[in-house]
C-alpha cells in the first residue's frame, strides 16, 4: 500500500499539519510545471521528439545510409543541410513556446498564498505549499490547490466559489465543510487539527470526490460538497481554512489539462496517405533501377572492369544492384521533400497570423481579436461541412430585453416609423429615480400610458412586480440588484421597474415594492410555481388594503384556456398581437389575474395545504389544486422578450446555408426557447416545407416518428416535383421495407410531427429558392453513404427543419438508429437538438463524423460546448462570455458569432486554396526535379549519378524554389475577400474537396513526370552533339548538369508565375529573387575563388560561365520551357474557357470591372437562377400556423425554496443550482423534481447564467432579416464597392444603401435598424416599409424578392462583411479607420 | 503540442470589460495593408485575349529561330569516321584484335577516306567514343581535384576516392583515379593525299582544346608549371595503363604534366556513355583557301586505346563550327516543331473558344 510512486497511488493518506507524515508519501508538491524543458534538456529532449516524427527519422536514416561510401551518391551535406534547418526551425519554435510556458509557470507558481505554520498565518509562495497544509483563504483569491473546506468565516461552514476556470459555470456554487470542523474557527484551533483524511488517488473528475476524515476516532464522510478544487474563485466569503489535499500536477485542474488531442486536418491525413505512396513509388524506381543495375553490371559492368573495377565489397552484379538501390534511394529521395512539413508548417502559421490579425474579426466592444489558437486547421476551415452550433451565448447574448407588450389590446413598442432616423430611448430617470439606467425602450406611449394612471397598465406593470421568483439585493438606497433564476424573468421585473413598479424586496411571507414612488408591501400568500407541464406560475397576494389577487403569467396556449369567458374580445386582439410577436420570434407570455375573495382564498388553501401534505402523487394533487385556482381569470395583456440574436446572426447563417454548409443547433435549452431562436435567426422560417418535431420518449416511437417525417418529406418533394419521378415512390417503400421496418408498427403515439405549419406544404411549388436548391446540388457529393433510404433522400426538394428533443436524440442515437436519424436529418435544412446533453452534444458531432465524412466545425461558448468542441474535426470557441473552458479548448476563438462567415468563408476558403495550390506546386517540382536522375539513370549505368551538382541539390528545395511557392501558399488570394462573402457558392469546392485530392495529386506527379522527361531528353537531345562556339563539346558532364538544372530551375519558376494569381510585392520579391539567388548562387560555387580554396569540393568551377555564355544552352533552355510549359498553358486555357469554375468567373468579372467602370446592368443573381430551383409562386403564401411563442427559461422549484426562506440567508447564491447538505424537504422535493427532467445542471446552469454585461447594440432581429430579403433582382451587379478601392467599402455601404452618411457613432445601438431598413427602401423592391414588425411583411418580402436574395446577397453580405460583418459597430470603426 | 493548459488561463485573463474600460490598451490589430492582406497585387488571368496572342508569339518567335538554326546547322560540314575495327575489312581489325596494354609496339592502322566538300575555316577533330560510361558514378568520383591542381600533399597521398588507383607498388598514382587511368591514348594523325599522288600532312594544334578554367585553375602542376616535373613528380608513378608518365605526355612544358590538354580533355567527364571530345583543331590557313579542300584523305591511327572488350566503338569525327557550334539538326527542328505546334494551338484554342468557349465578353456571372 506504501509503495513509491512513480506507481499510481491507490489511495491518498493526509494528516493535517504533519509534514513529516505527509512526505513519506512523496505527493507532488503544489508547484506546476508545464514547460517542458530546461536550458540544459532542450537539446536531447527535443531531438529526441522530432525523432519521433517519422520524416525526421526517416531523414536520419537516409543520413546515415550516405556515410556508407558504397552506397553515398550524394555528399553528407544535401541530406544534413535541410535536415539541420527543419530541425533547428522546429527547436526555435519549441523553445519560445517553452519558454513563455515557463514564464507562466513562475508566475503562477511564486502567488503568495497564507499557509498555517505552527499556529500562525505565514505568507508562502504557492509553489511551496505541501499537502497537509492548512492555507487560509480571503475574498476572490484563487485557490492554491484541492482543499478540504475546513472552516470559514460564514455560518455552518458554508462557502461560495465561482468555478468559472474549471467548468465555465459564472454561477456561484455553494462548498460546506464537515459539521465538526468547521467549529475549528481560530488559526490556534486549526493548527493543532490532526485529522487524517483518506481518499481517493488524483484523477480528472471534477464534480466527484470521496473519501473520509478520521479525527478523535470518529469518521466523516467527504464529498465534493467539501472540496474546493484550485481554480476557484472564492466569491462572498470573507476568508475560509483548507487542507491540501492535491497539490500542483494532482489537483483536478491539471488532471484535467492533460495533452490536448491533436487535431489533423484531412488534407494532413492525405498528405500523409500521399506520402506513402510516395515511398512505396520511391521503392518502385529503386527495384527498377536496381533491377537496370543488376542487368547493366552483367552484361555492360563487368565487361567495363578493365576501365572501371567493381568496388572491393562488391563482387558480383547483385551485390552492386543492393547497393545500387539503397543509392536511388538517397538520391530520389527528394520526391518527399523534407521542407515539405516545414513549409506546411509555416503556411499555416502565416494564415494563423492573419486571422489573428484580422480587423473585420475584431470586436471593439469587447477588446477581443479572434485568435486562431492552433495553427494546424486553417486549410479544414475551407472544407466545412456542418456546424453545431450553441445557442446561449453563441446565437444569442443570452440577455433578454423586454421589446413589446400588449395590454389591455393596445399593442405598445412598435417602432412606427421605419425611416426615422435613431428611435429615441426612453429616459427613465426623471420619472423615476429607481430606473436602471441600461434598460432600453422606445415606445413613448406605454410611459404616457403608466403617467396618466391608466388601470390596466398599472395592474399590468404590478404583476410584473410582484408574480416572478427573483430575489433582490439592494447593497445601497436606490441600488438594486435583481437575481433572476432565468434572465427573462428579470427582463420582466425590470421592465417593471423602470416603468414604475420596484421590486424591491422580499421575505418568505412579503414583498415589497415601490409603486410609482410609493412604497407598498404586499403579503405573499402563495407561489403557484412554474413547471413544464403546467407552462405558467402564479402568486396569490394580499394587498395592503386586503385585496387578496392572483396574479398569473404562463404561455399564450394555457393561459387563454384558463380566462373568464368575457374576455373574449380582448384575448381574440391579445392573441393576434401574440402572434406577430411569435412570428417575430420573440418570446411572449401571457399576463392574467383574478380577484378572490376571503372565502375562495381560505377553501383554496386548505386544498392547496392538503395537496401540499399528501405523500403520494404530491405534484399531482398539487397542480391539481393550482388548475382549481387559475381559472376565470381576466386578461391583462402580453409581454414580447426578445431573446437577443447576436448581431449579424441571422445574416451570418443565410450566407453560411448559401455555403451549402448545414447548420445543426445543440442546444440544452427547452424545445419552445430552441424553437424560437431557429425562427428568429431564419434558421427556420414559415416558409419551410415542414418542421418535424421529434419527441417521443421510447425507442418505437422515435423510429416512427423519424420514418413518418421520411416519408413524408419524400411524398411531398413528389407532389412538389409534379411526380416526375414516378418510380420513386415504390422504391422508397422497398427501401422502408429493406430496411426492416414494419408497416403499420404504431409507436405509443407520442408523434407530434407535423406540428407547425402542415399549410405550408401547400405552397409546394416554391419553397426552396436558392437555399434549397443549392443545397440538392451539392448533396449528391455530400451524402455518399450508399444506403438507399439516403439516396433517395438526396433528392428531396424543398425544405425540411427537424426539431428534436434530448431524449429521443438518446434513442436516435443509439447504434441501430443512428443511420435512420441521419438519412432523416441529413435531408432537413435545419436541424434543432434541444435539451441535449454535453455528452450527447459530442455523440451526434461523432455520429455525422463518423457516417458523413463531412469536415465538422462546432461553436460554442460555455462548459457545456467543451465536449463538442473538442470531438468536432474544428472547435469555435466563443470569448469573453462564459468563462473560458469553451475557449481554452477550442481551435479559434473570437468573440462574435457573425465572424464565423468570414472565418470560414474567407480565410478558410483562402486557406484551404492556398494549401491545395502550394501541394500540387510542392509534389510538382519535386518530382519535375527529382525523376530527371531516374532517366538519366539509363544512360549512366544505373550507377545513381546524379544529373545535378549536388549543390544544386541541397539547396534547390530550402533557396531555388522555395520561397515563391512559400508566398503564393500564404498569400494567393484567387477573388478578394468581399467577392467570397458574396458568393457563398466559391466555397463549394472546399467541402467537395475538389482542389487536392488523390486525382488532383496524380495530375500534378503526372505534370512533373513530364517535366522531369522534357527536361532531361532535351538538353540530352540538344547537347549530345552540340559543341561551344570554340570546337569544345557541350556534351561534359557538368554542362549538362548546369544546362539541366537552369532549365528546371526557370521551368518551375515559370510554373508558379502561372500558378500565383495575386503577385503582391512579395511574389514578385521571392519570384524574381529565388531566380537572381539561383544564377548569383551558382556563379559563385563556380567561381576560381571557391576552388582555390578548396578544390576538392567545388568541381564546377567555371562551369556556370563557360556554359551559359553558350547561345546553345540558352536555346536548349528556352525550347525545354516551352515544351514544359506551353501544354499546361493550353489546357488551363481551355478548362478555364470551356468549364470555368465560378471563381474564375468572379475574377474575370473583376477584372472586367476594373477595366470598364461602367455599369453593365446584368444581375448577379443569375449566376444561382440555374441552380436555384424554382422560386415562384410563393407570393403571399403566408402559412397560417399559428406559433407559440411562449418560452419561459424557467425551472420549476423555486416558489418552492421562496416561500419555505430557505435561501433567504443564502441571499446571493439562491439561483445556484447547489445542493447543499440540508435536507429539508423542499430540497428533496427540488431535487426529485430535477430529476425528472433530463437536463444536466451544467447546461441549465449555462443558459442561465447572468448575461453578459458588454453588448450594447440592438438588433430587433426582424429589421435584419427583411434587410437579407429586401434586395432587388436588378440590382447592378457592380455595386459600387467594385469599382471603389477596397479599403473604402464605407462610402460604398453609403452609397449603395443611401443611409445617411454620417451615422452618429451615439447612435450605435440603433443604427443598424435604420441601415437596414433604409437599405431595403433603397434598394426599392419592397414599397412596403417593412419596419419588421409585420410577419405578413416578411412573408411577402420573401415571397417576392426570394429570388432576389441571391442576386441582392451581395449586397448584405458586403454590408455586413466587407465592412466588418455586422452593421453596428461597423460604421464606427470604418470610419474611423479612414 | 502544448498541453492545453496554460497557467496564466488561471488568472481569468478574458477581461469581459465594458464599453467603460477606456484605459485598456486597444488589442485591435493594425489596419496595414499586409495585416488585412490588402496588398496591392497583379491579377493575372488565362484570358483568350492573353493567351491566344501568346500562343502566337511563340510561334512566330520560334519558327523562324527553328529555320535559322536549321540552315546554319545544315551548312556545318562534318565527316566522321569508325575505326573501331569490329569489321574484318576494317584496317584496324588486326589491331583491335591484337591488343594488349603491355605491348610495346604501338599498332598502327591507316585509313583512307574522301571529302566530297571542302571544309573552310576552322575545322575540329574529334574522337568519339560509344559505350563508354565516362558518367558511371564510381568513374565519375574516381578522380584527386586537388592533386590535379598541383597541391603537393594530395600528389604523395592520393585522396581515397581514387581507389583502386591510388596507389601502385606502394608509390602514389600521378594523376589518381579511373578517369586518369583510362585515358585515351590513341594517336590520330591526317593527311590528305593530293590529286598528284603526294600525302601532306595536315598540322593539327593541341592546343586550345580545354576549358579556359580547366586549363588554368584547376589543372596545375605541382611546384609551378615551368619547373622539371621529372623531379616534380619524383616518387609518384604513372598510371597503370599508361604507356608513358604524365611528366612525358607532351614536350611543350606548357602542355605538359596536369596541364596537357589531352589529359584535361579527358578528365572533363562526358554527361552521356556516347560522347566526343576535341582532339585537334586545324587552324585555317587563309580565307582563300579551303582548310580541307574536297579530295582523298589518310587517317593514320596508332591503336592504342581498346575498345572492343566492352563493345565499344571509336570515331574519328572533322567538323566545321558556326556561332551556335557544331552541326546540331535537332535544335533546328525541335524549334520549328515547338512553333508550329504552337501556332497551330493557337489556332485551335481560337476555333474552340468561339465556337464552345465561354465568351467573357460580359462581366456576367452566369453559367
Amino acid at each position: 500500500m506504501f509503495r513509491k510512486r512513480p506507481p499510481p497511488e491507490e489511495e491518498r493518506r493526509v494528516r493535517a499539519n504533519d509534514r513529516e507524515y505527509n512526505e513519506k508519501f512523496q505527493y507532488a508538491s503544489n508547484c506546476i510545471m508545464t514547460s517542458k524543458y530546461n536550458v540544459v534538456t532542450f537539446l536531447p529532449v527535443n531531438l529526441f521528439e522530432q525523432f519521433q516524427e517519422v520524416a525526421n527519422t526517416y531523414f536520419l536514416f537516409l543520413l546515415i545510409l550516405q556515410l556508407i561510401p558504397q552506397i553515398s551518391s550524394l555528399s553528407w551535406f544535401t541530406t544534413i543541410v535541410p535536415l539541420a534547418l527543419v530541425l533547428s526551425i522546429t527547436a526555435v519554435k519549441d523553445a519560445t513556446d517553452d519558454y513563455f510556458r515557463h514564464k507562466s509557470d513562475n508566475q503562477v507558481n511564486n502567488r503568495q498564498s497564507q499557509v498555517l505554520i505552527r499556529g500562525s498565518v505565514q505568507s508562502e509562495k504557492w509553489m511551496n505549499v505541501r499537502v497537509g497544509d492548512i492555507i487560509k483563504l480571503e475574498n476572490n483569491q484563487f485557490v492554491a490547490a484541492d482543499l478540504l473546506l475546513l472552516s470559514s468565516s460564514e455560518p455552518h461552514g458554508l462557502c461560495y466559489i465561482e468555478t468559472a476556470e474549471l467548468d465555465g459555470e459564472t454561477n456561484m456554487k455553494v462548498r460546506q465543510s464537515v459539521s465538526v470542523t468547521c467549529e475549528l474557527g481560530d488559526p490556534n484551533n486549526l493548527a493543532s487539527f490532526d485529522g487524517e483524511v483518506v481518499c481517493e488517488p488524483p484523477n480528472n473528475k471534477l464534480d466527484r470526490f470521496c473519501g473520509t476524515l478520521y479525527w478523535r476516532d470518529k469518521k466523516y464522510t467527504l464529498t465534493n460538497q467539501n472540496m474546493l478544487l484550485r481554480g476557484c474563485v472564492l466569491r462572498n466569503t470573507e476568508a475560509c481554512y483548507g487542507l491540501v489535499i492535491f497539490a500542483g500536477p494532482d489537483t483536478k485542474l491539471m488532471q484535467n489539462s492533460g495533452r490536448t488531442k491533436f487535431k489533423r486536418t484531412s488534407i494532413d491525413r492525405l498528405m500523409n496517405t500521399l506520402v506513402l505512396w510516395i515511398f512505396g513509388f520511391l521503392v518502385c524506381m529503386g527495384i527498377i533501377l536496381a533491377v537496370g543495375n543488376a542487368v547493366w553490371e552483367r552484361e555492360v559492368g563487368s565487361l567495363f572492369q578493365s576501365y572501371l573495377p567493381w568496388d572491393p565489397p562488391v563482387d558480383n552484379f547483385l551485390f552492386s544492384a543492393f547497393l545500387s538501390f539503397w543509392s536511388y534511394v538517397i538520391i530520389l529521395n527528394t520526391v518527399v521533400p523534407i521542407s515539405l512539413y516545414v513549409s506546411v508548417e509555416v503556411i499555416r502559421l502565416g494564415h494563423s497570423y492573419f486571422i489573428n490579425w484580422d480587423q473585420h474579426m475584431f470586436c471593439s466592444q469587447c477588446n477581443t481579436a479572434a485568435e486562431a489558437r492552433t495553427t494546424t486547421l486553417n486549410e479544414e476551415l475551407g472544407q466545412v461541412e456542418y456546424i453545431f452550433s450553441d445557442k446561449t451565448g453563441t446565437l444569442t447574448q443570452n440577455i433578454m430585453s423586454f421589446n413589446k407588450c400588449s395590454i389591455n389590446g393596445q399593442t405598445y413598442g412598435e417602432i412606427t416609423d421605419p425611416l426615422v432616423t435613431v428611435p429615441k430611448k426612453l429616459d427613465f430617470t426623471p420619472f423615476n429615480p429607481l430606473a436602471d439606467p441600461d434598460f432600453c425602450f422606445y415606445d413613448e406611449k406605454l410611459l404616457e400610458s403608466v403617467k396618466v394612471g391608466d388601470l390596466h397598465t398599472h395592474e399590468f406593470f404590478r404583476l410584473l412586480s410582484l408574480c416572478h421568483t427573483v430575489m433582490s439585493e439592494e447593497k445601497s438606497e436606490g441600488e438594486l440588484v435583481y437575481k433572476a433564476q432565468s434572465p427573462d424573468e428579470g427582463a420582466l421585473v425590470k421592465a417593471a421597474r423602470n416603468f414604475g413598479f420596484v421590486f424591491r424586496s422580499r421575505t418568505p411571507g412579503t414583498i415589497t415594492t415601490t409603486e410609482m414612488g410609493r412604497t407598498v408591501t404586499y403579503s405573499l400568500l402563495a407561489i403557484l410555481d412554474f413547471n413544464n407541464i403546467r407552462k405558467r406560475m402564479s402568486v396569490i397576494v394580499r394587498s395592503p388594503e386586503g385585496r387578496i389577487r392572483l396574479y398569473c403569467k404562463g404561455a399564450d396556449t394555457v393561459l387563454l384556456e384558463r380566462l373568464h369567458p368575457c374576455n373574449q374580445e380582448l384575448m381574440s386582439i391579445t392573441s393576434d398581437h401574440l402572434n406577430e410577436y411569435a412570428a417575430d420570434g420573440l418570446r411572449t407570455l401571457a399576463l392574467a389575474y383574478r380577484d378572490l375573495s376571503e372565502d375562495e382564498w381560505e377553501a383554496w388553501s386548505e386544498s392547496h395545504r392538503f395537496a401540499d401534505k399528501a405523500t403520494d402523487c404530491r405534484e399531482d394533487r398539487l397542480a391539481a389544486a393550482y388548475e382549481q385556482i387559475e381559472q376565470d381569470m381576466m386578461l391583462l395583456g402580453a409581454t414580447a422578450i426578445e431573446d437577443k440574436l447576436q448581431e449579424g446572426v441571422p445574416e451570418t447563417i443565410a450566407v453560411l446555408s448559401l455555403a451549402n454548409i448545414k447548420i445543426w443547433v445543440l442546444t440544452g435549452d427547452k424545445q419552445e426557447t430552441a424553437v424560437n431562436i431557429g425562427y428568429s435567426c431564419k434558421m427556420l422560417t414559415d416558409d419551410m416545407t415542414e418542421v418535424f418535431i421529434i419527441s417521443g420518449h421510447t425507442v418505437q416511437s422515435v423510429r416512427q416518428e423519424l420514418r413518418r417525417a421520411r416519408e413524408k418529406m419524400i411524398e411531398l418533394s413528389q407532389t412538389r416535383d409534379g411526380g416526375k419521378e414516378e418510380g420513386m415512390e415504390e422504391m422508397g417503400e422497398a427501401c422502408f421495407m429493406g430496411n426492416g421496418f414494419k408497416e403499420g408498427q404504431e409507436g405509443d403515439g407520442t408523434a407530434t410531427s407535423a406540428a407547425t405549419s402542415a399549410a405550408a406544404a401547400g405552397g409546394g411549388g416554391g419553397g426552396g429558392g436558392g437555399v434549397g436548391g443549392a443545397g440538392g446540388e451539392g448533396k449528391q457529393i455530400q451524402c455518399p453513404t450508399p444506403s438507399p433510404p439516403s439516396n433517395l433522400l438526396d433528392n428531396i426538394s424543398g425544405e425540411f427543419a427537424l426539431v428534436i428533443n434530448g431524449h429521443s436524440l438518446a434513442h436516435a442515437l443509439e447504434a441501430d438508429m443512428e443511420r435512420e436519424f441521419l438519412s432523416t436529418a441529413c435531408a432537413c435544412k435545419a436541424v434543432i437538438c434541444c435539451r441535449v446533453t454535453p455528452l450527447q452534444k459530442a455523440q451526434v458531432v461523432e455520429l455525422i463524423k463518423k457516417h458523413k465524412k463531412a469536415v465538422t466545425l462546432a461553436i460554442g461558448d460555455g462548459a457545456n460546448d467543451v465536449s463538442m468542441i473538442k470531438s468536432a474535426h474544428i472547435g469555435v470557441g466563443i470569448s469573453g462570455q462564459e468563462g473560458i473552458q469553451a475557449v481554452l479548448a477550442s481551435d479559434y476563438s473570437f468573440s462574435q458569432f457573425r465572424f464565423l462567415q468570414r472565418l470560414l468563408l474567407v480565410h478558410g476558403r483562402w486557406s484551404y486554396l492556398r494549401m491545395c495550390r502550394f501541394l500540387c506546386y510542392f509534389f510538382y517540382k519535386n518530382f519535375a526535379f527529382t525523376m530527371v536522375h531516374f532517366w538519366f539513370g539509363f544512360f549512366c549505368g544505373f550507377s545513381a549519378q546524379t544529373v545535378y551538382d549536388q549543390y544544386f541539390i541541397t539547396l534547390y528545395n530550402i533557396v531555388y524554389t522555395s520561397l515563391p511557392v512559400l508566398a503564393m501558399g500564404i498569400f494567393d488570394q484567387d477573388v478578394p475577400d468581399q467577392r467570397s462573402l458574396e458568393y457563398p457558392k466559391l466555397y463549394e469546392p472546399g467541402q467537395l474537396n475538389l482542389l487536392f485530392n488523390k486525382r488532383e495529386f496524380f495530375i500534378c506527379i503526372a505534370q512533373g513526370i513530364y517535366t522531369s522527361v522534357v527536361l532531361f531528353f532535351v538538353p540530352y537531345a540538344v547537347l549530345s552533339d552540340a559543341t561551344q562556339s570554340t570546337g569544345v563539346p557541350l556534351a561534359d558532364y557538368q554542362t549538362f548538369a548546369v544546362t539541366t538544372a537552369t532549365s528546371l530551375v526557370i521551368v518551375v519558376s515559370v510554373q508558379i508565375a502561372l500558378d500565383t494569381g495575386f503577385w503582391t510585392v512579395i511574389n514578385h520579391v521571392f519570384v524574381w529573387g529565388s531566380l537572381g539567388s539561383y544564377f548569383t548562387i551558382m556563379f559563385a560555387l563556380h567561381s576560381q575563388t571557391l576552388f582555390r580554396i578548396f578544390p576538392n569540393q567545388f568541381h564546377f568551377v567555371g562551369s556556370a560561365q563557360s556554359t551559359l555564355l553558350q547561345p546553345v544552352v540558352w536555346l536548349t533552355i528556352a525550347l525545354a520551357t516551352a515544351i514544359c510549359i506551353v501544354p499546361v498553358l493550353a489546357f488551363r486555357f481551355l478548362k478555364l474557357d470551356l468549364k470555368p469554375q465560378l471563381s474564375d468567373t468572379v475574377r474575370y468579372t473583376q477584372l472586367v470591372r476594373q477595366k470598364r467602370r461602367k455599369p453593365l446592368g446584368r444581375s448577379i443573381g443569375g449566376a444561382w437562377r440555374g441552380v436555384g430551383g424554382v422560386s415562384e409562386g410563393r407570393l403571399g403564401a403566408r402559412s397560417g400556423s399559428r406559433r407559440s411563442g411562449y418560452a419561459f427559461a424557467h425551472q420549476e422549484g423555486f416558489g418552492e425554496l421562496i416561500t419555505s426562506g430557505k435561501n433567504m440567508r443564502l441571499s446571493s447564491l439562491a439561483l445556484a443550482s447547489f445542493a447543499s447538505r440540508h435536507s429539508s424537504s423542499w430540497i428533496d422535493t427540488l431535487r426529485r423534481k430535477k430529476a425528472t427532467h433530463t437536463h444536466t445542471p451544467t447546461s441549465t446552469s449555462g443558459e442561465c447564467s447572468p448575461a453578459p454585461s458588454f453588448v450594447s447594440g440592438s438588433v430587433p432581429p426582424l429589421s435584419n432579416s427583411s434587410s437579407v430579403l429586401g434586395g432587388s433582382q436588378d440590382t447592378p451587379i457592380e455595386e459600387e464597392t467594385v469599382a471603389a478601392p477596397p479599403q473604402n467599402t464605407q462610402t460604398a455601404l453609403t452609397s449603395s444603401t443611401q443611409t445617411p452618411p454620417a451615422l452618429p457613432p451615439a447612435a450605435e445601438g440603433a443604427a443598424p435598424t435604420a441601415s437596414a431598413q433604409a437599405s431595403s427602401a433603397g434598394t426599392s423592391t419592397a414599397s412596403k416599409p417593412h419596419g419588421g414588425d409585420s410577419p405578413g411583411g416578411w412573408t411577402l418580402s420573401l415571397g417576392t424578392v426570394q429570388e432576389a436574395l441571391f442576386g441582392w446577397k451581395g449586397i448584405t453580405t458586403r454590408t455586413s462583411a466587407s465592412s466588418s460583418p455586422g452593421p453596428p459597430s461597423v460604421a464606427k470603426e470604418t470610419s474611423q479607420n479612414e | 503540442m502544448a498541453t492545453s493548459y496554460n497557467a496564466k488561463d488561471e488568472d481569468g485573463h478574458i477581461t469581459v470589460s465594458g464599453p467603460s474600460g477606456g484605459t485598456l490598451r486597444s488589442k485591435k490589430p493594425e489596419n496595414t495593408a499586409f495585416k488585412q492582406q490588402r496588398l496591392p497585387a497583379w491579377q493575372p488571368i488565362l484570358t483568350a485575349g492573353t493567351v491566344l496572342p501568346a500562343f502566337f508569339i511563340i510561334g512566330l518567335i520560334f519558327i523562324p529561330i527553328g529555320i535559322g538554326l536549321y540552315v546554319t546547322s545544315n551548312n556545318i560540314k562534318e565527316f566522321e569516321i569508325d575505326y573501331t575495327g569490329v569489321d574484318m575489312s576494317s584496317p584496324c581489325f588486326n589491331c583491335s584484335q591484337s591488343f594488349s596494354w603491355n605491348s610495346t609496339r604501338p599498332c598502327t592502322c591507316t585509313i583512307p577516306f574522301y571529302l566530297d566538300q571542302p571544309y573552310e575555316s576552322n575545322v575540329f577533330m574529334y574522337y568519339g567514343l560509344s559505350n563508354f560510361y565516362q558518367n558511371h558514378r564510381r568513374y565519375v568520383k574516381s578522380r584527386d581535384d586537388n592533386q590535379l591542381n598541383g597541391d603537393p600533399e594530395s600528389l604523395k597521398g592520393p585522396s581515397k576516392e581514387c581507389e583502386p588507383y591510388a596507389k601502385h607498388d606502394n608509390k602514389p598514382i600521378a594523376p589518381c583515379g579511373a578517369i586518369a587511368n583510362s585515358m585515351f591514348n590513341d594517336t590520330l594523325e591526317l593527311f590528305y593525299n593530293d590529286p598528284n599522288g603526294t600525302k601532306i600532312q595536315i598540322p593539327l594544334n593541341k592546343t586550345g582544346i580545354a576549358w579556359w578554367t580547366d586549363k588554368h585553375v584547376k589543372f596545375r602542376n605541382p611546384e609551378g608549371n615551368n619547373h622539371n616535373l621529372t623531379a616534380v613528380f619524383q616518387g609518384t608513378t604513372k598510371p597503370v595503363n599508361w604507356r608513358r608518365p604524365v611528366y612525358e605526355l607532351d614536350d611543350d612544358p606548357e602542355n605538359n604534366g596536369f596541364i596537357n590538354e589531352d589529359f584535361i580533355v579527358w578528365m572533363r567527364t562526358a554527361a552521356l556513355p556516347t560522347f566526343r571530345k576535341l582532339y585537334r583543331i586545324i587552324p585555317r590557313k587563309s580565307s582563300m583557301v579551303p582548310t580541307l579542300p574536297s579530295g582523298n584523305y589518310t587517317l593514320e591511327v596508332v591503336y592504342n586505346y581498346p575498345v572492343r572488350s566492352f563493345e565499344g566503338r571509336k570515331r574519328m569525327i572533322l567538323s566545321t563550327i558556326s556561332w551556335m557550334g557544331g552541326k546540331n539538326p535537332f535544335l533546328g527542328i525541335a524549334y520549328m516543331t515547338v512553333g508550329s505546334v504552337c501556332f497551330f494551338l493557337g489556332v485551335v484554342l481560337l476555333i474552340i473558344h468561339h465556337k464552345y468557349g465561354n465568351r467573357n465578353n460580359s462581366a456576367d456571372i452566369s453559367n
